[in-house]
């Protein structure tokens, strides 16, 4: 502890000499300066700044040297990480432009697919990708909280990390094994027993109509809920665990149960991360593919029947990549979708992370 | 707020509120529970199918042979495993030395505003569908060279790996207690080489496991190949020039055929995939847990 004793004086612009030479006076101080001095230290990083320069000179030749090509390597990545973002935008874009060109922002509300005519419009693949991403949503979101709040709450401790260990294995599973499952195990159960009984019981919203054949944009929402259960659940259990500890005891010290505790001061603390939460899920449901283009029936069409099959943005790529015509603008077409899905979710991983951030932010303060 | 006004009100009684209350709290928690079941529910599904089925069709025919016609017994996807493993090899060399020196950058260098930026969008990166960067390499590389390629599909896996690198990675250098460097810098170490002596390797064995972890999700990405390697029916180890093929590309093209000696073998191979990706895992965690002791 001592040892640190003479550099970080020497920051404040004391010569070096003089701390080293009076080490005995300077004893009696040392423990609360050491602590102060390390805190400090530990806190913000900017006033560790000046002690480190001050500490260059002793660093022999090269150091300096060193120490400025170092920092411009790794500065240069981190700034390349940033460019990346921004050579995503100017790629899509670039490639898409011939058909920007030709239709312009008709093409996102154009309801048509037309290769041979050269038609193209988005319309029906932008409703596709809303509707199954809600779906899963809505089916994802409940679970999603009664896991992360089983876990950060209820569950005894030496269950909390098998249980979480499986959700993260969850997470694990490729989604192109999804994909292959959900095509050749979830497809049959629904058009057996699932969608029957959905039209049965609701059919008189309108929303669930036969024929049906088991591909649909309910069954891609199914698949799409178990692929983004775990991130939400991941995420908002992190919310979970910042909500300050005190909170829950007031609730408890009030006589609230369990249940009231997490309703009155767990629940209302996380809002807005619980929300980020959800909007992550949003966003990595719109851009899904494998789970997608195996069970969604792939026919760009809008119905308000949800049992019958559709098409989003992702699967449209990926059905049509392969034999794309060389002439034409399907190309263009399909760079086009790319572009309107990384804007979409690009924007909502921006409010997302926003939202997400915040709730964490709060938290550390109070802490 | 609940309780408080509850013993607020004069009809209050105690006795049967109580009652009701703890009620309440014991369906939520059942609830709770049951949401956990629901979500093993999938899990457990899968993996038996996928264990089942594959296992039936797994042979050391399927694992090194190239696909041959049906008739013949459909061959295997050894051309496929070989091109993962060379997709994935480009993939780390491009994601990892550029996702560490970004978290050395996050966790050692960043101050103020860059650094917030870079943290935020590479969150962001993450979130971003991988079928999109795909497609931007395709404009990229494959148009620009002329030809799909393991090249391009190492690279998009590549940029795939990169913010989850560079974030699993900047968590474990931040793990590193500041002493440490504090001690470098006095003994008078120049910082770059405090970074790379003392706080790198005192996180490598964390750097490792979020490094296994961002290979382990890369292995399984399928979306970005489809637009990058487009897949082949042959063994190959040319990077630029010609398709090649990857285990998810030939698990989805298989699986979505009509014939059951193709979906055996999509069964098969997805057992595989499946395997590798449980298996990095597992030994990124097992690594990550020998770290914390030695904390």
């Amino acid at each position: 502890m001592a040892e640190q004793q003479p550099p970080a004086r020497a920051g404040r612009g004391q010569p070096l000499a003089v701390t080293i030479r009076l080490p005995a006076e300077r004893k009696r101080t040392v423990p609360e300066e050491v602590t102060s001095e390390r805190e400090r230290a530990l806190a913000p990083r900017a006033p560790a700044a000046p002690q480190r320069r001050s500490l260059r000179s002793l660093a022999g030749p090269g150091g300096a040297w060193g120490d400025r090509t170092f920092r411009w390597l790794v500065t240069g990545m981190a700034v390349a990480l940033l460019g990346l973002v921004a050579v995503l935008f100017y790629e899509l874009s670039a490639n898409a432009r011939p058909l920007i060109a030709r239709d312009g922002l008709s093409f996102v509300w154009r309801n048509v697919w037309d290769v041979p005519r050269d038609i193209f419009g988005a319309r029906a693949l932008l409703v596709g990708t809303l509707v199954s991403s809600l779906i899963a949503v809505v089916l994802a979101v409940p679970v999603a909280l009664g896991i992360s709040l089983f876990l950060t709450e209820v569950a005894p401790r030496w269950l909390r990390q098998p249980i979480s260990s499986l959700v993260e294995l969850l997470a694990a599973v490729p989604s192109v094994a999804f994909g292959f499952w959900g095509l050749l195990v979830l497809v049959p159960i629904m058009a057996r027993t699932v969608n029957p009984f959905l039209i049965k019981v609701l059919g008189w919203t309108g929303l669930f109509e036969a024929p049906q054949f088991g591909v649909s944009l309910v069954t891609a929402g199914v698949v799409l809920a178990v692929m983004i259960l775990p991130i939400v659940a991941a995420i908002s259990r992190e919310v979970f665990t910042v909500v300050p500890s005190d909170q829950r005891e007031a609730a408890f010290a009030l006589g609230a149960t369990k249940w009231e505790s997490i309703r009155m001061a767990v629940l209302p603390y996380s809002r807005a991360g619980i929300v980020g939460a959800v909007v992550l899920g949003l966003g990595r449901a719109m851009g899904e593919t494998m789970a997608v283009v195996f069970v969604i029936g792939n026919s760009p069409q809008i119905t308000s029947n949800l049992l019958a099959p559709g098409a989003s943005i992702t699967a449209q790529i990926a059905n049509t990549f392969a034999e794309v015509s060389t002439t034409g603008h399907q190309l263009n077409a399909l760079l086009y979708l790319a572009l309107l899905l990384f804007f979409v979710t690009l924007v909502v991983n921006v409010a997302a992370r926003l939202l997400v951030w915040r709730t964490s932010a709060v938290a550390g303060g109070v802490r | 707020m609940a309780a408080a006004t509850a013993g607020a009100r004069p009809r209050f009684q105690p006795k049967r509120r109580l009652g009701r209350r703890k009620a309440t709290n014991a369906v939520a928690i059942g609830l709770m529970g049951l949401c956990v079941l629901l979500a093993l529910l999938p899990l457990v599904s899968l993996l038996a199918y996928v264990i089942e089925r594959g296992a039936r069709a797994l042979s050391l025919t399927a694992l090194v042979h190239a696909p041959a016609p049906s008739v013949d017994g459909g061959g295997g996807f050894g051309q496929a495993i070989v091109g993962s493993v060379i997709l994935l090899a480009i993939a780390a060399l491009v994601g990892i030395p550029w996702g560490v020196l970004t978290a050395v950058y996050l966790s050692e260098y960043a101050r103020g505003r860059l650094g917030r930026v870079v943290r935020f969008f590479s969150d962001v990166l993450t979130g971003i569908p991988t079928l999109v960067t795909g497609l931007v390499v395709y404009g990229l590389l494959v148009v620009a060279l002329g030809s799909f390629s393991a090249l391009a599909g190492g690279v998009a896996l590549g940029l795939i790996m990169l913010p989850i690198v560079a974030r699993g990675s900047e968590e474990m250098l931040n793990l590193v207690p500041d002493s440490l460097r504090e001690a470098g810098l006095a003994l008078g170490m120049p910082k770059w080489k405090v970074t790379l002596r003392i706080v790198v390797p005192t996180a490598a064995k964390g750097i490792v496991t979020a490094n296994l972890l961002a290979i382990a999700r890369a292995s399984g990405e399928t979306a970005p190949l489809i637009v990058t390697v487009l897949g082949s029916n042959f063994f190959t180890t040319k990077l630029l020039g010609t398709p090649i093929a990857a285990l998810p590309l030939y698990i989805f093209q298989n699986a979505t055929q009509p014939d059951p000696v193709k979906i055996r073998l999509a069964w098969a191979a997805t057992l595989v995939l499946i395997s590798f990706v449980l298996v990095l895992s597992l030994l990124a965690r097992l690594i990550g847990r020998g770290s914390r002791v030695t904390e």
